[in-house]
């Protein structure tokens, strides 16, 4: 990919009073999700991201550039920490454990979609990721799994552990890591279809 | 197969490799089951948003270059 001639040192960008505060605000609003236990950790983490990134005199092409590159060192400083930590980020066993029925009553006897809760087909989903609204919707699908969950879930997509990690990590079983993780992609697409998707059709 | 079954092995294939039993029998309730093709379509864009996924700059200002009017 070529540097645009146009584009902002990180570095200078990264003294920008407004755009730190809100990058930071941001940042650590994602490093809680993971490691929400632990305030410290993630201001730690949120930290160590944005030393990295200014110490880089790399040149991007505007502010969202800056910002997922930022993020994607966040990622990074998340895993570090995570496998730091092992222990201290451990799962409640019954929050995942129960409800199942929500996702249940879905299907009929027979274990088929029921008429009214047969999934619909997502017209372009693609072109909602150019839109800023849809990731807002999107985070508040995440905030709105239950809390393991949503941190297992974010563990695997975003972070991209594999599940022996996951599972190691969180001493639990293979086969409960996957039932959460089908737990959190049913419960997120549940919320995109009644939040984002059905509203568009509509 | 139900469509419970080919739900949780479409997840389930986005963190294993489904064995080839499991696959045969999902890929024959998929081509005769809708809901269930919508289903694997929405499992797959989810796995996309999330790979894309960087968090909304939550700035209420406007996306330009000016300073907020933060009161400093």
């Amino acid at each position: 990919m070529s540097v645009s001639v146009g584009g902002q040192e990180a570095a200078s960008l990264l003294q920008d009073a407004g755009f730190l505060a809100g990058l930071r605000r941001d940042l650590l609003r994602f490093a809680q999700l993971y490691l929400n236990q632990d305030t410290d950790s993630a201001e730690d983490a949120v930290q160590e991201a944005l030393l990295a990134a200014s110490r880089a005199p790399e040149r991007f092409a505007g502010r969202a550039a800056v910002r997922t590159w930022v993020f994607g060192i966040l990622k990074h400083k998340l895993i570090d920490e995570i496998r730091r930590q092992r222990r201290r980020v451990y799962l409640t066993p019954l929050d995942t454990g129960d409800g199942d029925d929500d996702f249940d009553a879905q299907f009929d006897a027979s274990g088929h979609w029921n008429a009214d809760d047969r999934p619909p087909v997502w017209s372009d989903p693609d072109a909602s990721l150019q839109q800023r609204q849809f990731w807002t919707v999107f985070e508040a699908c995440l905030t709105h799994l239950p809390e393991a969950t949503a941190r297992v879930f974010m563990m695997r997509e975003f972070l991209d552990l594999d599940t022996p990690e996951i599972c190691t990590h969180l001493e639990i079983t293979p086969n409960h890591c996957w039932v959460i993780l089908h737990r959190a992609r049913q419960g997120l697409r549940l919320c995109l279809q009644a939040r984002w998707f059905g509203e568009e059709a509509a | 197969m139900n469509c419970k079954h080919a739900a949780w092995l479409m997840s389930l294939r986005q963190d294993r490799p489904l064995k080839l039993g499991e696959n045969l029998g999902l890929r024959l309730h998929l081509s005769y089951c809708p809901g269930c093709r919508a289903y694997r379509q929405q499992l797959d864009f989810l796995q996309r948003a999330c790979r894309a996924f960087t968090p909304p700059e939550s700035t209420e200002a406007p996306p330009s270059d000016t300073d907020t009017p933060s009161s400093r």
